[in-house]
């Protein structure tokens, strides 16, 4: 495959020079927000900070965090820096409890979200020749109109049919000779299982896409493949990664290599923070990310918690980009535990409960204290009744499980195999975790 | 030779025991022998029953986890030394019991052993060879 760089003047920028270029922006970024937003220049006057005053990228540590509660206190424009003459689009974030946040762009803002989109999706082929099908809702939501945008800056031809209606999706892909798919991860399975269901009417071969852009969920390992070998020939995809916070998608995105996500870094200072404490890690360390929008004007974001898990590599890439990539999201910090003091997330657990057959997928995390010592015990259901022949199958199985789970999260936990169906099921996010310490 | 033996995944809560044989009661089904074996969480409960595979259907509908596996069951003379010569056989042959649990009967001086070995068909023919009464599906469902 091709290994296109879209701006090479920034994406391979010596690591000196876009450091310099980030500090020279923050500093105009602190100052815009300082006569700007009342929200901002509250914190400044608060903690003596002026624009002057910061030497290097680091000094960033001395700016307070940005929460998703202040975007939803100052509930619609609280956080705006200009008047809506200025502001050209509106997006808002599905807000599952209280007030959605809102988010509003300059024709500025529009033109770099563009930028920063285009370069993900032209690193892994996108080109003016590519037929592409957007299948994420359009609407409020900034996924679709994120990827429209910066693939119609490629000059790709885009087919905007949205989410849903899966014959439609299909008669498209082949009439129009599509070769490339925006959609979520789970969505993108779903149209290669349903263009298999109909193979005797209408054969893989007279489908031609071989690209899939993929956003606004998690992708693991074991997904991709199933996807890749659902669609069969070739088909190739990778993850992108951003929020309506920080414009949307485009902050992230994997090159050919897909060895982790690079970041937009002249748009986006990301630091990795510890949630519980908020200071900052060394270079490399997992945590929280907290991102700072350089160049966002419309609603400008202050070292954002992302709430997102993950840590970032600064090496170069053998695609010859310096941008820093970040690891695939590890996990969210409002699901993280601490247990003796070790950051444990539901899905390590999950990760490794992967493939065990004779447990069923469903499973409970419990976090007790006793003595002082915090214990983790994972509760899994036993489906598998061929093993009650013999005690010593279960201890086994009981032994396998904490293994695997020890191997990854480097403590010791208790297993309890528990009958099936006693394991409390959700139709929504799942609440995996009893957290009984403070009870 | 062999008779069906239900073996059921158990947590250990009170009343658990309980409910699961309220569910095997209401299918009308009759417990012939039962063991139960218990670790600090889980036990196995184990049971002969006159209907095995209904037993095993009702359970299952009710979501529990259950095998049904062949277990051998020998009738012996139920007075002193008639336990110690069934396992002296066996101990000649040096085939181990996985597990085992007995009961006696209502009208006879018969008592009866169910046990799990390791080898199956050799311990039938072991112990039929011997002059050990092997009791049969339909001996053990119409006790």
């Amino acid at each position: 495959m091709r290994n296109l760089i879209f701006n090479p003047e920034m994406e391979c920028m010596p690591r000196k020079a876009l450091e310099a270029l980030q500090l020279e922006r923050l500093k105009a970024l602190v100052d815009y927000c300082d006569k700007n937003v009342e929200f901002y220049h509250k914190r400044f006057k608060e903690n003596n900070i002026t624009a002057d005053k910061f030497k290097s990228i680091s000094d960033i540590s001395y700016i307070p965090f940005t929460t998703k509660e202040d975007l939803r206190d100052t509930y619609p424009f609280g956080m705006f820096s200009v008047p809506n003459k200025e502001i050209v689009r509106i997006h808002a974030s599905s807000g599952t409890t209280g007030n959605p946040t809102v988010v509003g762009y300059t024709r500025e803002d529009l033109a770099h979200w563009s930028e920063q989109v285009a370069r993900l999706c032209y690193a892994v082929g996108a080109t003016e020749e590519t037929i592409v099908q957007i299948c994420f809702g359009y609407g409020m939501f900034t996924g679709a109109l994120g990827l429209h945008y910066g693939l119609e800056k490629i000059g790709a031809t885009i087919v905007p049919v949205s989410s849903g209606n899966t014959d439609k999706q299909l008669k498209f892909m082949r009439d129009f000779g599509t070769d490339t798919i925006v959609a979520t991860p789970s969505y993108c399975l779903f149209l290669a299982e349903a263009a298999r269901e109909r193979q005797d009417e209408f054969p893989m071969e007279s489908y031609r896409v071989k690209l899939g852009l993929l956003g606004s969920e998690g992708c693991t390992p074991e997904m991709r493949e199933q996807i890749e070998n659902s669609w069969g020939n070739g088909f190739f995809s990778t993850d992108n990664y951003g929020m309506s916070e920080l414009n949307g998608p485009g902050l992230s995105g994997e090159c050919i290599h897909r060895e982790g996500l690079h970041i937009n870094e002249d748009h986006f200072l990301c630091e990795i923070i510890d949630s519980a404490s908020g200071a900052v890690l060394d270079r490399g360390a997992t945590g929280e990310m907290v991102v700072t929008a350089l160049t966002k004007r419309g609603i400008p974001m202050l070292r954002y918690r992302t709430k997102d898990i993950t840590n970032i590599n600064y090496d170069t890439c053998k695609c010859g980009r310096t941008s820093a990539r970040m690891h695939k999201i590890i996990g969210r910090s409002d699901d993280m535990l601490k247990i003796r003091g070790v950051n444990v997330f539901p899905s390590q657990v999950e990760s490794a409960l992967i493939g065990i057959n004779e447990i069923g997928p469903h499973y409970q995390i419990v976090v007790r204290r006793q003595n002082y010592a915090d214990n983790l015990e994972v509760r899994v259901e036993l489906i598998d009744g061929t093993l009650l022949e013999k005690y010593g199958e279960l201890e086994k199985l009981q032994a396998r499980i904490h293994d695997r789970i020890k191997s990854i999260l480097g403590i010791d936990i208790k297993v309890t195999l528990v009958e099936p169906k006693t394991i409390e099921r959700f139709t929504g996010k799942a609440q995996r975790v009893v957290d009984m310490r403070n009870s | 030779m062999f008779i069906k033996q239900l073996s059921v995944f158990v947590e250990n809560k009170s009343g658990r025991l309980a409910e699961i044989t309220a569910i095997i009661a209401k299918a009308n089904i009759d417990i012939r022998a039962l063991s139960i074996a218990d670790t600090t969480d889980f036990g196995i409960l184990r049971l002969v029953v006159d209907k095995p595979a209904e037993a095993e259907k009702t359970l299952k509908d009710a979501g529990l986890t259950v095998s049904l596996t062949n277990v051998i069951a020998v009738g012996i003379p139920d007075k002193p030394g008639g336990f110690a010569n069934a396992m002296q056989v066996l101990a000649d042959k040096e085939i181990s019991v996985e597990y085992m649990y007995a009961f006696v009967s209502r009208d006879t001086d018969r008592a009866y052993l169910i046990m799990r070995v390791k080898d199956n068909d050799a311990a039938a023919s072991i112990l039929g060879g011997s002059g050990l009464e092997l009791l049969s599906e339909d001996d053990v469902y119409k006790m």
